[in-house]
């Protein structure tokens, strides 16, 4: 099995992504250090909170620098909740500059609509097209989500699935060697460790 | 679409789950990792670990408990009952729970609702809220703590909404008039939180059946039910229960 890098930022809590991993029977290191990470095969980047203090965290280790290399020497990456907005160019949290790989913007959930932010439980995903991260998961499998800011791609192509809430938005999104989930695998129970066993097969 | 959630809560007392009628006379039922796992695996949308015993005998928090339960479900958990500081709040949410339900200590010191968001972030601060009816309040409801012992001048309405604004990112409120009678939810309570709160409210206390789920999600605009003795003594089973509230059309997670 494929060696996995998870990147420790301060970005929240990991230790439901390391119990997911250690159920899984990878084989993981947790570290915010680059040259360890770069051992790696497989790179995932959990997070939860605020994108700017987030930025803010992986420039200071050098991380962000680490994760743009990491995805152009082609090795399978995924990120996670918050992972899946810092990948784009910026984030309306703060107007966050971010790390680029995907041209586009986390926008914020509208309240207007009468709907409650975060969005928060567990909500359907639609892949829009066949891969291999949501291999033998039905369309409409339900995930769990906990987030105000959504990615949204400058590309379409980039949309790997969608979810409904007032809007519809992108849940997962592909780039390459990068994917990114909004939504939270490792709190997700069978479906979410088949989607995380799916990557750790790439 | 987004779902309504069905959640389990488990009162712990001394490493045994419990459950008592209006707060007192707890029968012991069982081993909560054990429970925990049977309730995963029957479709749990998330469950609360409650230590009752904590918050008037000064109990620590059961870590051991959500360390187990958390190597084996794979969903969100909370942990409520004596978290009194930041310290509890941490030791609890890096031992694997995804929440933390702050209640008598919260009204004590609400402080703590805003240290633990700016920490781990609003999701992951739960203010749970005992109300009873009380006509001299502005919202008709006055809010208890201690377990439901002791009354508070606390309106349930004004003290969810100071909550909100300290940080916590959903509502559990408990009716202790409804608690353990099993003749349904308080409907105006949970619907006047709902409709008023910008983040998710829990409904809690007088669950007894599946109509009184279908009522306090759609007419008490409830975003979760919390149940309890309807599982862990009246047989109901989680699958039985979705399966009920999904042919009423409200939305529910069937794998």
């Amino acid at each position: 099995m494929k060696r996995v890098g998870v990147v420790d930022y301060d970005a929240g809590n990991l230790t439901s992504v390391k119990t997911a991993l250690k159920f899984l029977e990878a084989e993981y290191i947790v570290s915010s250090r680059t040259e360890e990470l770069d051992e790696t095969e497989l790179l995932i980047f959990p997070g939860v909170g605020e994108a700017r203090t987030a930025m803010q965290n992986l420039r200071s280790r050098g991380l962000d620098h680490f994760i743009r290399d990491y995805f152009q020497s082609g090795r399978q990456m995924l990120g996670i909740c918050l992972g899946s907005q810092i990948v784009l160019s910026k984030s309306e949290e703060h107007r966050t500059e971010c790390l680029d790989i995907v041209p586009g913007t986390a926008r914020r959930f509208s309240r207007t609509s009468g709907l409650k932010v975060p969005h928060m439980g567990w909500n359907q995903v639609y892949p829009l097209r066949t891969s291999a991260l949501f291999n033998d998961i039905p369309a409409g499998t339900s995930f769990y989500f906990v987030h105000s800011y959504y990615p949204d791609p400058k590309t379409e192509t980039a949309i790997l699935a969608s979810a409904e809430y007032g809007i519809t938005f992108t849940s997962a999104l592909q780039l390459d060697n990068l994917h990114a989930v909004q939504f939270h695998p490792e709190k997700s129970g069978k479906w979410g460790l088949k989607l995380l066993q799916n990557f750790l097969n790439f | 679409m987004l779902q309504k959630r069905v959640i389990v809560c488990l009162d712990v007392k001394d490493g045994k789950t419990t459950k008592g009628v209006r707060f007192k006379g707890n029968v012991e039922v069982g081993d909560p990792v054990e429970m925990a796992e049977e309730y995963y695996r029957q479709g749990v949308d998330e469950l609360v670990f409650y230590d009752i015993t904590a918050s008037h005998e000064r109990r620590g928090i059961m870590l051991d408990v959500v360390r187990r339960v958390a190597e084996k479900i794979f969903i969100p958990f909370a942990v409520g009952g004596g978290i009194a500081s930041l310290e509890d709040i941490r030791a609890v949410i890096l031992a694997g729970a995804e929440k933390v339900s702050v209640n008598s200590q919260a009204v004590k010191n609400p402080e703590i609702i805003r240290q633990g968001a700016e920490l781990f972030g609003n999701q992951c601060v739960v203010l749970g809220m005992d109300a009873a009816r009380d006509a001299g309040m502005p919202s008709g409801y006055r809010v208890y703590i201690n377990g439901g012992r002791t009354s508070t001048k606390l309106d349930a309405l004004e003290w969810a909404q100071q909550a909100v604004e300290l940080g916590a990112g959903e509502v559990v409120v408990n009716s202790i008039d409804a608690d353990g009678t099993r003749e349904g939810y308080e409907i105006p309570l949970t619907r006047l939180l709902s409709t008023s709160l910008e983040v998710p409210v829990v409904a809690s206390g007088g669950a007894g059946s599946s109509r009184h789920l279908i009522e306090v999600l759609s007419e008490g605009k409830a975003d979760a039910a919390l149940i309890a003795s309807m599982v862990h003594i009246q047989g109901y089973t989680i699958n039985g229960i979705k399966s009920d509230l999904s042919k009423a059309g409200i939305p529910v997670r069937i794998d």
